[in-house]
């Protein structure tokens, strides 16, 4: 994608501080625009669903569901997130079954592309506690990782410096904003605006065990509950992430907890002896075709409908969305329409 | 055509609408197909209403609606989940599932029994999922149930239909009651099967929402399931251990038979 031309002076006035506002008001600084955040919550993420993602950055892994569009974009996510807000790890993706589920391995492998199969041997040189526990599995080295909570605070932190203003605890009407372009990346909360919006709920947990050590995201398949792990620094594992068609923001489940738990556990029996450090839910904001969308209405552009792939395509959206926001009439692919 | 509590459908492909890439690809495969019934879960999704946005792309389908009760395990569970599912699509019909063993998904028939008699006494019109039992069967019409649903394979498995002796015999003993296979069924030739046998219907979801092309794959059940009651409503032959031959061999030259030596 070529970069958009900078206009200096454009005011630009970014609402939502979840990942889509931060790497969007990241794109428009860049381009020379004066950018004002205005977040609801009291912090970077305390309001956003971004703050529980697992933070992998996997093109090809998630083409097991996703359409093309997520494939091809998610590819430049890796160094967008490295140049802007640096803590990538590159290290790729591991995916296993246990051995009474080896057709999900089969089905995920017919789906994806950009893998190796690799036996035992291979699994243990990879993630040594890993030795033992699968005979096989697939190895999408071209994948990586990040920390999502440390990534959109270096987004923030990184604008504040470079002159941008973010005000928290701002709940803000979009019509009594002053700006030549208004960005709303408020995620489920422009519901009200964009009717095709839905949330599915997503549930985690965040466990801390030193007795296993893990290099990178393992994605473990299984005919009900597939579920990945996705290891943090100081011994902090992610395990997540149930996906419900629901809006509700809140409240775990105990069959949640249960499948997270036993995923968990059935990667490696250290887990039962982690420490539950954190239970976490919110709302993933998705459109039907579970593709995001730009949608431009005069002066405001909604970038919203990121789904589960908020860290893998929001560089490529906010692209979009500066492309957008400084040339009207710019028709980037994921525009969907351009109703007054 | 089978009349399924007063509803009859061209096209007897009674499609879930669980686990599809997206709803958008949902809808597609809905209209491939052009199934007249889709299945929707409550369970899970029934957090305080908080699944309003997907029911109403399930209402705006434009197709009938099959609540399920997926999921439960108790009589209370799956009653519960009934009448919420009623005042939610504002329908009587529901799938009734009380699941008995958690690693093979197959059903509580005595909890089965139980719940159907109470919901079908509550006015419903219940669709149990069921075994191939006959016995079983016989006491869920008693209770009340007007339509069977026995499983080919374990839900989700794909492996068809695992026991066609104790189907057709099911086929047999229930000559006009509507009879669907409910789970099991991976391949369109399943499904087939299942309508040669004379079955009325296929209910199922994984086969096709985890195919590679979940819409065409959709039509492919469409297209299996036609020709499977076309081929049932023709009459087929019967399998036999000789050869016949369809050409007849009078009058043309042919060589006598060698005989062994005496």
């Amino acid at each position: 994608m070529t970069a958009a031309r900078p206009r200096p002076g454009l005011k630009v006035t970014v609402v939502g501080a979840g990942v889509v506002g931060l790497a969007c008001a990241t794109e428009l600084l860049a381009c020379g625009a004066e950018v004002t955040v205005h977040e609801r919550g009291p912090r970077v993420g305390a309001e956003a669903c971004s703050w529980y993602a697992g933070g992998m950055l996997a093109p090809w892994c998630e083409g097991e569901s996703a359409e093309e569009p997520v494939i091809r974009l998610g590819q430049r996510a890796a160094d967008w997130w490295e140049h802007h807000a640096g803590g990538v790890d590159r290290n790729g993706t591991l995916v296993v079954a246990p051995s009474r589920d080896r057709s999900e391995l089969r089905r995920f492998g017919q789906r994806t592309s950009h893998f190796e199969e690799i036996d035992g041997e291979a699994i243990a040189g990879l993630e040594p506690d890993l030795a033992g526990r699968f005979s096989r599995g697939l190895f999408f080295a071209g994948e990586g990782h990040l920390n999502p909570r440390k990534a959109i605070t270096a987004l923030a932190e990184r604008l504040v410096s470079n002159g941008a203003v973010i005000h928290f605890d701002s709940a803000v009407e979009l019509v009594d904003l002053e700006a030549d372009i208004i960005l709303d990346c408020r995620g489920l909360a422009a519901r009200e605006v964009l009717p095709d919006l839905r949330g599915v709920k997503g549930e985690m947990l965040l466990l801390r065990s030193h007795e296993i050590r893990l290099s990178r995201p393992v994605r473990l398949l299984h005919p009900r509950i597939p579920l990945y792990i996705v290891p943090r620094a100081d011994g902090l594992f992610m395990v997540g992430a149930t996906m419900i068609e629901s809006g509700e923001r809140s409240r775990i489940s105990a069959r949640a907890m249960l499948e997270l738990l036993g995923a968990a556990y059935a990667l490696h029996p250290a887990f039962a002896e982690a420490e539950v450090v954190e239970i976490g839910t919110d709302a993933r904001p998705a459109f039907p075709d579970n593709l995001p969308r730009l949608t431009r209405r005069g002066r405001v552009i909604h970038v919203n409908g990121l789904y589960r792939h908020g860290f893998l395509l929001s560089p490529a959206m906010a692209q979009m969305a500066a492309e957008t926001a400084l040339n009207p009439q710019a028709t980037p692919e994921m525009l969907h329409d351009l109703a007054a | 055509m089978a009349s399924f509590y007063g509803f009859e459908p061209q096209n007897p492909l009674f499609l879930g609408t669980a686990q599809y890439p997206s709803p958008a690809i949902l809808a597609e495969a809905v209209k491939r197909s052009g199934a007249e019934v889709v299945t929707v879960s409550l369970r899970r999704e029934s957090a305080g209403g908080a699944g309003q946005a997907f029911w109403a792309l399930i209402r705006e389908l434009g197709v009938k609606v099959l609540p399920n009760t997926a999921g439960c395990h108790t009589i209370k569970e799956a009653v519960t989940t009934a009448q919420m599912a009623r005042e939610v699509f504002g329908t009587d019909w529901i799938k009734l599932e009380v699941i008995g063993e958690d690693d093979t998904l197959q059903p509580d028939v005595i909890a089965l029994v139980e719940a159907a008699r109470i919901l079908a006494d509550d006015g419903f019109k219940v669709f149990p999922y069921t075994t191939e039992d006959l016995v079983v069967g016989g006491r869920l019409l008693d209770a009340g149930c007007e339509v069977l649903m026995p499983w080919g394979a374990p839900i989700g498995s794909g492996r068809g239909l695992n026991n066609p002796y104790g189907l057709r015999s099911m086929r047999q003993h229930f000559p006009d009651t509507p009879l669907v296979v409910d789970a099991g069924i991976g391949l369109p030739s399943h499904a087939a099967q299942a309508m040669e046998m004379g079955y009325d219907g296929i209910l199922l979801n994984t086969a096709v929402a985890k195919a590679g092309d979940p819409a065409a794959m959709a039509e492919a059940f469409a297209l299996a399931i036609r020709a499977g009651r076309q081929a049932f409503a023709a009459q087929p032959i019967e399998a036999r251990d000789m050869a016949a031959p369809s050409t007849p061999v009078m009058g043309k030259a042919f060589l006598a038979r060698k005989t062994a030596p005496a």
